[in-house]
Order: C-alpha cells, then sequence, then structure tokens
C-alpha cells in the first residue's frame, strides 16, 4: 500500500509523516507521532476518547482521516499544560475526581475546551450539551460536569 | 485493511473515481469511516472533493441552498435556517455534528437520517451531479445511486408552519425512536389546507405518511380532531427493530408522538 505524506500543526508544532492511505488520525497521532493522548475507545463515534480540537473544533480523530488533515491546526489533551503547569480544566479535573481510570479524560477535557473557549460561563445545561457525545463508564458524569464548571469559574476569576 | 482516499478538486472528476467497484464518497465520514473501521470488505477507496462550493450555505429570495458538505453544526448555527436547526441538533453529539454532513445524511439507513426527514418534509430538491430530482425519488433510488450529491434546495418554511421532533431516550444525545417533520398550511382560523409529513425509523428511510396527511385536511389542530390522523399514522410503516425499539414498539408510540407534534 502506497504511504502518503500528511502535514498538520499539533500542539503548536509542525508535524510530517508518512502513513498508509485511509489511516485514521487517531492512528496516526498514536502510532506514528506518539501523541497517546486521544484514546481509541470504540472506533465508531460512539464514545468520544478520541476527540481532538481541529481547527478549533471539536472532531472524532476515529472517523477522521489522517489525509484530510493536512495543514490543519490540532490540538489534544497532551498538549494543554504550559510550562509543567496544568491547564485549569485539568487541574478541575484531578481535584473534582472528575477522573478515575482516566480514559474518557482526555476526551472530556477537549469537549469541555471547546465549549469554555466559546462560552466562558458555561450554564450546567450547556456543559451536559457539551460533553454529550462522551462516555464514562466510572463517574456517573457528576463530577465531570462540576469540574468543568468549576474550571469556569476559575478562569473567570482570574480574568476579573 | 488498506483504504485508498482519492482527492480531487471537482466533482466531475470524483464522478468518474466513483464509477470503480469498491469506491465510495466521503463526506464527513462518520458512517463510512466507521463502516471502514468495521472492517466493511466491501470497500477499497473514498473519493472525495475539496471544491469549496459544496460547503456553501445560500438563503435567498425565501430559498435555502445547502451544499452537500455542510455540515450539522453549520446549520444549526445559521442565523437565517431557524427553521432546519431542531432537526440538525438532533443529529448525534457536538463532534458528530461538526463532521456530519448534509449529503451523507440521505444515504444515511435508519435509525439515522434525522435531517433527511426535515428535507423530505419540505420537499426538496436534491441536486446531483447527473441532474436534479425531488428528494422523494431520490430516496427511492438511492441504494443504486452513483451519483455525487452536489446540494439540496428548498423553500424555507414559515417558522408556525414548520415542525420537527425527535423522539430518543437517551438525552440531550440519543439514536431516534423515531423523528416525525410536518409542513403544515392552516387558515388564519386554524383548519389545515395542506400538510406533508414526514417519518423516521418507520421504514429503512425517511418515508411520508401520506394517510395522515390525506386525514388532517380540513382539520383544525385539536385532539379531537386529529384522531382520524393518528389513526392512519401507521399505514404503510414498516419501522426497524434495533437496540433502541422493536417494530412493535415503534408502532405503537408513533401516534402519541405525532399526535404531541400536532397539538403540543
Ligand atoms: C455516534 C454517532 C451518532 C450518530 N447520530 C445520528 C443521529 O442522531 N441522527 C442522524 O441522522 N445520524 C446520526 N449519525 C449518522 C451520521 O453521522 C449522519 O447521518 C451524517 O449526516 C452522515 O453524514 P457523513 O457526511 O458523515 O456521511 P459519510 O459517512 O461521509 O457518508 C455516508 C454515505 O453517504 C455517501 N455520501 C456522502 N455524501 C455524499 C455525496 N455528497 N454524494 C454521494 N454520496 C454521498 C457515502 O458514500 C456513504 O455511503 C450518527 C453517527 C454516529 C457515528
Ligand atoms: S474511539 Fe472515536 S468515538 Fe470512540
Ligand atoms: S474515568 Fe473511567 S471512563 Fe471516565
Amino acid at each position: 500500500m502506497a504511504k502518503v505524506p500528511v502535514q498538520f500543526t499539533l500542539n503548536g508544532s509542525e508535524k510530517a509523516e508518512f502513513v498508509e492511505s485511509g489511516t485514521t488520525l487517531l492512528n496516526a497521532l498514536r502510532d506514528k507521532i506518539g501523541d497517546t493522548s486521544p484514546k481509541g475507545g470504540c472506533h465508531q463515534g460512539t464514545c468520544g476518547a478520541c476527540s481532538v480540537i481541529i481547527d478549533g473544533e471539536l472532531r472524532l480523530s476515529c472517523l477522521t482521516l489522517a489525509e484530510t488533515c493536512g495543514g490543519a491546526n490540532i490540538k489534544t489533551t497532551a498538549g494543554l499544560a504550559e510550562g509543567g503547569v496544568l491547564h485549569p480544566l485539568q487541574r478541575a479535573f484531578l481535584d473534582g475526581f472528575a477522573t478515575q481510570c482516566g480514559f474518557c479524560t482526555p476526551g472530556m477535557i477537549m469537549a469541555a475546551k471547546v465549549l469554555l473557549d466559546r462560552t466562558p460561563n458555561p450554564s450546567r445545561e450547556d456543559v451536559v450539551e457539551a460533553l454529550s457525545g462522551n462516555v464514562c463508564r466510572c463517574t456517573g458524569y457528576e463530577p465531570i460536569i462540576q469540574a468543568v464548571l468549576s474550571a469556569a469559574r476559575a478562569n473567570s476569576q482570574n480574568v476579573a | 485493511m488498506s483504504l485508498a482516499l482519492q482527492t480531487f478538486s471537482t466533482v466531475k472528476d470524483a464522478s468518474a473515481a466513483l464509477q470503480a467497484a469498491g469506491a465510495r464518497y466521503l463526506g464527513g465520514g462518520t458512517l463510512v469511516v466507521r463502516a471502514a473501521n468495521e472492517g466493511d470488505v466491501s470497500l477499497s477507496s473514498l473519493v472525495r472533493v475539496t471544491d469549496p462550493s459544496l460547503s456553501r450555505i445560500a438563503v435567498s429570495g425565501g430559498k435555502a441552498r445547502l451544499g452537500a458538505s455542510v455540515t450539522m453544526a453549520a446549520v444549526a448555527r445559521h442565523p437565517e435556517l431557524n427553521a432546519l436547526s431542531p432537526a440538525a441538533r438532533a443529529v448525534g453529539g457536538p463532534a458528530i455534528r461538526n463532521m456530519a454532513t448534509v449529503g451523507g445524511n440521505l444515504f444515511a439507513p435508519a435509525p439515522y437520517g434525522d435531517f433527511t426527514v426535515a428535507l423530505l418534509a419540505l420537499d426538496a430538491i436534491v441536486v446531483t451531479e447527473d441532474g436534479e430530482m425531488p428528494i422523494e425519488t431520490f430516496l427511492t433510488g438511492r441504494n443504486a445511486s452513483r451519483a455525487v450529491v452536489t446540494a439540496v434546495a428548498f423553500p424555507l418554511p414559515a417558522a408556525e408552519s414548520f415542525r420537527f421532533r425527535k423522539v430518543s431516550r437517551v438525552k440531550p444525545k440519543g439514536v431516534s425512536v423515531l423523528s416525525i417533520a410536518a409542513l403544515l398550511q392552516r387558515t388564519s382560523d386554524g383548519v389545515v389546507t395542506s400538510a406533508r409529513i414526514a417519518f423516521g425509523c418507520m421504514a429503512d428511510r425517511p418515508m411520508r405518511a401520506k394517510a395522515a396527511e390525506k386525514a388532517l385536511l380540513g382539520c383544525k389542530l385539536t385532539s379531537k380532531e386529529i384522531a382520524p390522523a393518528l389513526a392512519a399514522a401507521g399505514a404503510g410503516t414498516s419501522p426497524i427493530t434495533d437496540p433502541i425499539a422493536s417494530a412493535w414498539y415503534r408502532a405503537e408510540v408513533l401516534p402519541v408522538h405525532l399526535g404531541r407534534l400536532l397539538v403540543g
């Protein structure tokens, strides 16, 4: 099978790789580039564990072909911490016991990040809606919802 | 598994490539890449088109035209497409809506195809590389269709004349038990003068509810007057059975939800 070049920006740095045609972005990120923060839960679009942000929009990397991401700006949870300091969402997930086994966490955090980027002071309903494509088998969701709300509050206090 | 992706800048070139055995068009990929991930061996290549006109939304003179690559998220946030927003928001969760296209929804088998149910009630025109046709004709022949769909076009409904409801067990996002769309014209005192109703999940693809439409003519939307339409709702349906609901259940609850849509 012919390999094809893919080139995109991942968490601010340029990546260029050769992948087999038809490779999903999830597999390219994990197996080629070594960013294992997006998880492969179902490869069917139903769990959200593979969620990444492509050009500002939440997408499922398991259903996105790597070749279609040429020139794109991709963000994953691995790129959130700055200088060893966790992002407010990561901090809130840890502090609020919103992560147990952690498998859903990177997808949840990506979904929460696009929400807070657009809606800095979301309602509980906004949070539920934003996370509605992400499945968690451990927490029962409530701690996750509370963590996102508390990260939003922390952000707005920092701004004020 | 190997899958080759072919990228074209024009629909014409993509259409030629789609004639090859095992070739399928790639829209947002939420169904077709999923099929590939599940090991669908009938797929050997995917064909996509980068022409930006396929992502264009045009609204003018009371008419809307949505390019086939327009996503559910783009419809949901478009200020002039408010009437369609509930149907676009009914599709999947946020990430799916950023990917799922109008063109792909036209091909989605039940329990999917919620947006197409709305388009069917609106009597949309489906524009393909081979010409235009009413959506009903398109849906009947879609299994054999090899042409690239480029757009759908429809008259924008007045807000009060168009209703959409998706019934699902999981809120806010869940697969359809069924979905219903209705375009109703009424006189100033509320008598129905024309009705176009479409159902999702009541067959393998979205279908018209012709018996119910006919029974509604001349009625006011009161529980009493719509009773014959509800009684006729199941005519011609053959609901699907899936993990969400059995055909029996879907048939039982259809009149209840149609009644709520009409009276509620
Ligand atoms: C987790 C999950 C939840 C979902 N929930 C819903 C839901 O609630 N409601 C719903 O309606 N759907 C749902 N879907 C199904 C699907 O996402 C939508 O129906 C979507 O609109 C399909 O569009 P797509 O662009 O992703 O299609 P693709 O997967 O790209 O294509 C689907 C089919 O259509 C063909 N096709 C696509 N575009 C064209 C074109 N322009 N011309 C010719 N052929 C074309 C493809 O070849 C393929 O056979 C869900 C899917 C997943 C994975
Ligand atoms: S792995 Fe992509 S949605 Fe589950
Ligand atoms: S923490 Fe285990 S799946 Fe969410």
